[in-house]
């Protein structure tokens, strides 16, 4: 298709109200995605992957409000009425979810479940969209779907879930597919065959994909760009390969360095990340990760620092990359 | 793949087990509380049927002269203090609680399920007016709305139905709400927003058939709740009139003579429990059998 991004995603704040206040969920996110492109977003849990995710599909609880701009195809998405954001859910935007358990509704039959979006955004017939249901799981690799798209949920293992999961979210053929840590629910042999058949897909249908995850090595694998979030900012973004070859924020390095790691002596402690990720209720005033860096500085509590450029299209949130970028600085 | 497909969709239409509709009345000949309770619940049905067309005698016909009959021949439970036939009496009254219940359960299961309903999908201060009003009911009895329609509309059937009817709403807009908010935070429901649906659809295709199990559970302990409450209304002299016949005023009848013969209230007590038990246990029976999760173990 063209150059023009299929998502831009501009300045984009996110405020909740929690029980203990306003909470600024994300700020200041932005990302452009062109068709076929895959971007991964990974960081703790309450670091914004989700709520930017949620954002996206217009699911976000009435109460939280949205600033900055959200465009599919050039199209404004923000303050879009509901009826018509529904037309795009699970036609033009899809996602998938963590919990396969869980997704699926115990009453339909999967066959059902499957057919439901088809039905409800191609207005095929019942039968055609069943024949079509059938397809789809064949193809994402359910066992005798023909003889199983009658079977309730609860006859399925938690991989095979997900996999039913996948073809209801790819039902209509989407531009852009969001998964939500789609594989950790799952055990780790499961793990890789589900990414190899989101990626599988996302190859062949030719859609963008927003890979959500807290593992960086299934980012690594999996998208061609990645973002690393840090309570509700991007703390770093560029090309996957540039960022794991010079990683630029303390915390990207944190992050990589806390990883488990096979082959190491036995007893040998994993690193960890001092302290614990800030209440987003009360964020600090200048940068969110600067009650655990090592590298802190005063004027890193001043202001929220400005992203630097430290490559072709790779950026850090952090005023210290000389120090941190700096000899013995990355990776570790 | 449509070559493996159309063989393997030829030998699904024989797989047992999988679809609800076709093993639903194996499963449920194999349930025996479904059983017991689909039984006591027909005798109570098959009861009120007869006595449109066959009483022994007139439930209505006052006989004096034959009045406190023991059991006999002609009379198979004998006769009440004004000489009517017991076994009549029964199977007329069965009539009068069954439509009882029936209208006043179908009344506040259908007005206090759509609110119920209404208030989880909608938020906000529409569930809070939903609720605040339906606590603002149940804050009277029964007994008492019954008694202040009475005054509006004058006392009878239709007056206790209503009452009934109106006092139940509230607790099938609790439940309802309840159980629905909780179909509401779950993943699938998320998921269904995601590809698309809209509060509507959602409520119809995801909440409703996942309460439904709980919705009927809660309707046959009210309709056990409503054959009490039109006893204790005709008592007061709200509920059904005389002569028209009804379990709970041959309870009240049967009061005044309970140390002279106590079988008088013997007989129209059991039919209440034949009714409320039958209930309960086909409740129960068909909670299960409508859950496709409990399908297999049964």
């Amino acid at each position: 298709m063209s150059d023009a991004p299929l998502i831009e995603v501009k300045d984009l704040g996110v405020r909740l109200n929690t029980s203990r206040g306003p909470a600024q969920a994300v700020r200041g996110v932005n990302f452009a995605l062109r068709r076929g492109e895959t971007l991964g977003l990974v960081g703790e849990s309450g670091c914004g992957k989700s709520v930017t995710a949620l954002a996206l599909m217009g699911l976000l609880p009435e109460s939280a409000v949205i600033s900055g701009s959200i465009r599919l195809d050039g199209a404004e998405l923000i303050g879009l009425p509901d009826a018509a954001y529904c037309k795009l859910r699970g036609n033009r935007i899809s996602m998938i979810f963590q919990e396969p358990m869980t997704a699926l509704n115990p009453m339909h039959t999967i066959g059902h479940q499957v057919a439901e979006p088809l039905r409800r955004h191609t207005g095929v017939s019942a039968a055609e969209a069943q024949l079509e249901a059938i397809a789809l799981l064949d193809r994402v690799g359910l066992p005798d779907a023909a003889k199983r798209v009658d079977a309730y949920p609860h006859q399925f293992s938690g991989g095979q879930r997900q996999r039913i999961t996948v073809a209801m979210a790819l039902a209509c053929q989407p531009d852009v597919l969001i998964a939500d840590e789609p594989t950790t629910a799952l055990d780790v042999t499961i793990q890789g065959q589900i990414l190899d058949l989101i990626a599988g897909l996302v190859e062949e249908r030719g859609m963008s994909m927003i890979l959500i995850s807290h593992d960086l090595g299934v980012i690594a694998e999996n998208v061609d760009r990645m973002m690393v979030m840090y309570g509700g900012t991007v703390v770093e973004s560029g090309a996957t390969d540039a960022v794991f070859a010079r990683m630029g924020h303390p915390y990207t390095q944190g992050l990589f360095r806390a990883r488990p790691r096979l082959g190491a002596r036995k007893g040998t402690r994993l690193k960890t990340i001092a302290g614990t990720v800030p209440e987003l209720a009360d964020l600090p005033a200048g940068c969110t990760f600067a009650d655990r860096c090592a590298i802190v500085e005063a004027r890193c509590r001043a202001a929220l620092p400005a992203v630097v450029d430290v490559g072709a299209a790779h950026g850090v949130r952090c005023i210290r990359t000389d120090v941190s970028m700096g000899a013995g600085g990355s990776s570790a | 793949m449509s070559a493996p497909l159309t063989a393997s969709a030829a030998t699904s239409a024989i797989a047992p087990g999988a679809r609800p509709v076709t093993g639903f009345w194996r499963r449920a000949l194999r349930h025996r509380s479904f059983v017991l309770g689909a039984v006591l619940s027909l005798i109570v049905l098959g009861a009120a049927l007869l006595s449109l067309v066959w009483t022994p005698w007139s439930a209505t016909d006052i006989d004096i002269a034959s009045k406190l009959r023991p059991p006999s021949a002609a009379h198979w439970l004998g006769t009440d203090v004004l000489g009517r036939d017991i076994v009549s009496l029964l199977l007329v009254g069965a009539r009068s609680t069954i439509m009882v219940g029936v209208i006043a359960v179908g009344i506040g299961l259908s007005f206090g399920v759509c609110l119920g309903l209404i208030a989880a999908a909608r938020k906000g201060w529409t569930e809070e007016l939903i609720m605040r009003m339906s606590d603002f009911t149940f804050a009277f009895p029964a007994v008492l709305s019954a008694i202040m329609l009475a005054a509006v509309a004058g006392p009878g059937m239709v007056t206790s139905i209503t009452a009934i009817g109106i006092f139940q709403i509230p607790t099938f807009v609790r439940v309802t709400r309840g159980s629905a908010n909780a179909i509401w935070a779950r993943e699938f429901v998320l998921a269904a927003r995601a590809a698309g649906k809209g509060s509507f659809r959602i409520t119809i295709e995801h909440v409703l058939p996942n309460i439904l199990s709980i919705l009927i559970v809660q309707a046959t302990i009210q309709f056990a709740l409503a054959i009490l409450a039109e006893a204790a209304l005709s008592y007061l002299g709200l509920g059904t009139q005389p002569p028209q016949p009804s379990w709970g005023r041959m309870l009240n009848d049967a009061q005044t003579l309970l140390f002279q013969s106590p079988m008088l209230a013997v007989y129209p007590g059991a039919a209440i429990a034949i009714a409320v038990l039958g209930l309960n246990l086909l409740g129960d029976g068909l909670r299960d059998l409508l859950d496709p999760r409990l399908a297999r173990e049964r």
